[in-house]
């Protein structure tokens, strides 16, 4: 998902008698839906767990923003344009969000944005792979807005007090998000022989990496068993790629695209659709750093935090000169 | 989202959260009244220059759908607050007083609607 391959312990889950009295009392709470809050005691590995999930989160819908982004100025009419600079806005503040949630944590935010530009940190696969036409603003508030929508949904009910907020917050702003996108493909799906064939080919590009989203399988992963103890993932990622197939393949249908998957076929007995696993190696290349876009979107990141250094230490400055004359005045 | 409670964590660079670091904006915690004249309810936090800027910024984060008709912004590190360890002291005490709660007393059907 928005963040991916989260590590915990890897010690495994302890049962209740194992854990000490005030581990216990924390996992109890959690088991009987409590919320955690800041100043509350924590487990460290949940803690440490928490901060590089939100964490991830949070750089993911910042780095999101760029694929986006670039196709703002290109717009094909000025109501797209007010339309995906809104959405790209929001994603702005879906990273505010998340990173004031981890900085309940006891980390600030400069080290995340620092971890983040140094590479130490990571976003999502996703945002690594190009928007080449426009018909991929389609594509890509339909398909990656929706498989968020997909994590994020559940993510409300997580123990962690201002993360759950968080995705409160996200949650009611991300569904403009997926019918925006897919609003464009329904006009690019019904339009001329070229929009189609672009949507199309929009929907081929980024079938498999959308379902990469979720991450591998985690059936056996002592990592996820670990986070649904804490109820900081609430489903597997198998769960939630199945249910975001079975939504999607209707809707392609729908605009008249092909789902580029020859096995995809309806199963009857599982009442699921079967599907073809993406290639869990490029996810992994992507991850390394060696997808299409990894390099450029890092550069714009830093780039950006570079750029704008003048304008933070001068509003700083402005700040403190604003405080003494106040002082002086008093 | 943040909070004032917040406790540094080790092994990361960061100080104590409601203090800023010299290259920090400091953190302030945004409070907005809503359309239908309820108070004031926190809703996160950010972090600004000051506290003018705080309130630009609120604006922009914090109300893009018309969340809000006031906003207030207070620095976190103005902020007082309880811990989780008072828990019991500070609020037990109105356990045993169940008749401050109007279900505490029997008032006959026939009196009527009460
Ligand atoms: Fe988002
Ligand atoms: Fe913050
Ligand atoms: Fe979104």
């Amino acid at each position: 998902m928005y963040a991916q391959m989260i590590k915990s312990t890897g010690e495994g889950v302890k049962s209740l008698e194992d854990m000490e009295p005030q581990e216990r009392a924390f996992q109890e709470r959690i088991n009987a839906g409590g919320k955690i809050e800041p100043k509350d005691w924590m487990p460290d590995g949940y803690r440490k767990n928490l901060i590089r999930q939100i964490g991830q989160h949070a750089h993911s819908e910042i780095v999101g923003q760029l694929p986006e982004g670039n196709w703002i100025t290109r717009a094909p009419t000025l109501e797209r344009k007010a339309i995906l600079l809104a959405k790209v806005q929001d994603e702005a503040g879906h990273g505010l969000y998340l990173y004031c949630a981890a900085e309940t944590l006891g980390v600030s935010r400069d080290q995340l944005t620092r971890d983040l530009l140094s590479g130490k940190m990571k976003y999502s696969s996703i945002f690594n792979y190009p928007t080449l036409t426009w018909a991929d603003m389609g594509a890509v508030g339909w398909l990656v807005d929706g498989a968020a929508i997909m994590n994020q949904v559940p993510l409300q009910r997580t123990s962690y007090g201002p993360y759950a907020r968080a995705m409160v917050r996200i949650c009611k702003e991300e569904s403009f998000h997926q019918r925006q996108g897919f609003d464009i493909m329904m006009k690019m799906a019904k339009g001329t022989d070229a929009q189609k064939k672009m949507a199309q080919d929009a929907l081929n590009r980024f079938w498999g990496p959308a379902l990469m989203m979720f991450g591998p399988s985690d059936e056996n992963s002592v990592h996820s068993a670990q986070s649904m103890a804490w109820k900081i993932k609430m489903n597997s990622n198998d769960e939630l790629r199945q249910k975001f197939v079975d939504e999607c393949v209707p809707q392609a249908q729908y605009l008249g695209l092909t789902v580029p998957d020859p096995e995809l076929k309806w199963n009857e007995e599982r009442g699921h659709y079967d599907f073809t696993q993406p290639d869990w190696d490029e996810f992994f290349d992507v991850l390394m750093g060696n997808g299409p876009c990894n390099t450029e979107r890092l550069e714009a990141r830093n780039k950006a935090w570079d750029d704008g250094a003048w304008v933070r230490d001068g509003l700083m400055a402005h700040a403190a000169k604003k405080r003494a004359a106040k002082l002086a005045a008093e | 989202m943040s909070t004032p409670e917040a406790k540094p964590y080790p092994g990361t660079q960061a100080v104590e959260h409601d203090k800023a670091r010299a290259d920090e904006w400091p953190l302030f915690e945004v409070f907005i009244r809503g359309q239908h004249g309820l108070s004031h309810r926190h809703v996160g936090s950010l972090h600004a220059p000051d506290a003018e800027m705080a309130i630009k910024n609120a604006r922009d984060v914090y109300t893009r759908r018309n969340e809000g008709v006031s906003i207030w912004v207070v620095q976190a590190s103005d902020i007082a607050a309880s811990s989780p360890e008072e828990k019991g002291s500070l609020y037990e005490p109105s356990n045993d007083k169940v008749y401050r709660h109007p279900t505490f007393f029997d008032i006959p059907d026939e009196v009527g609607a009460m």
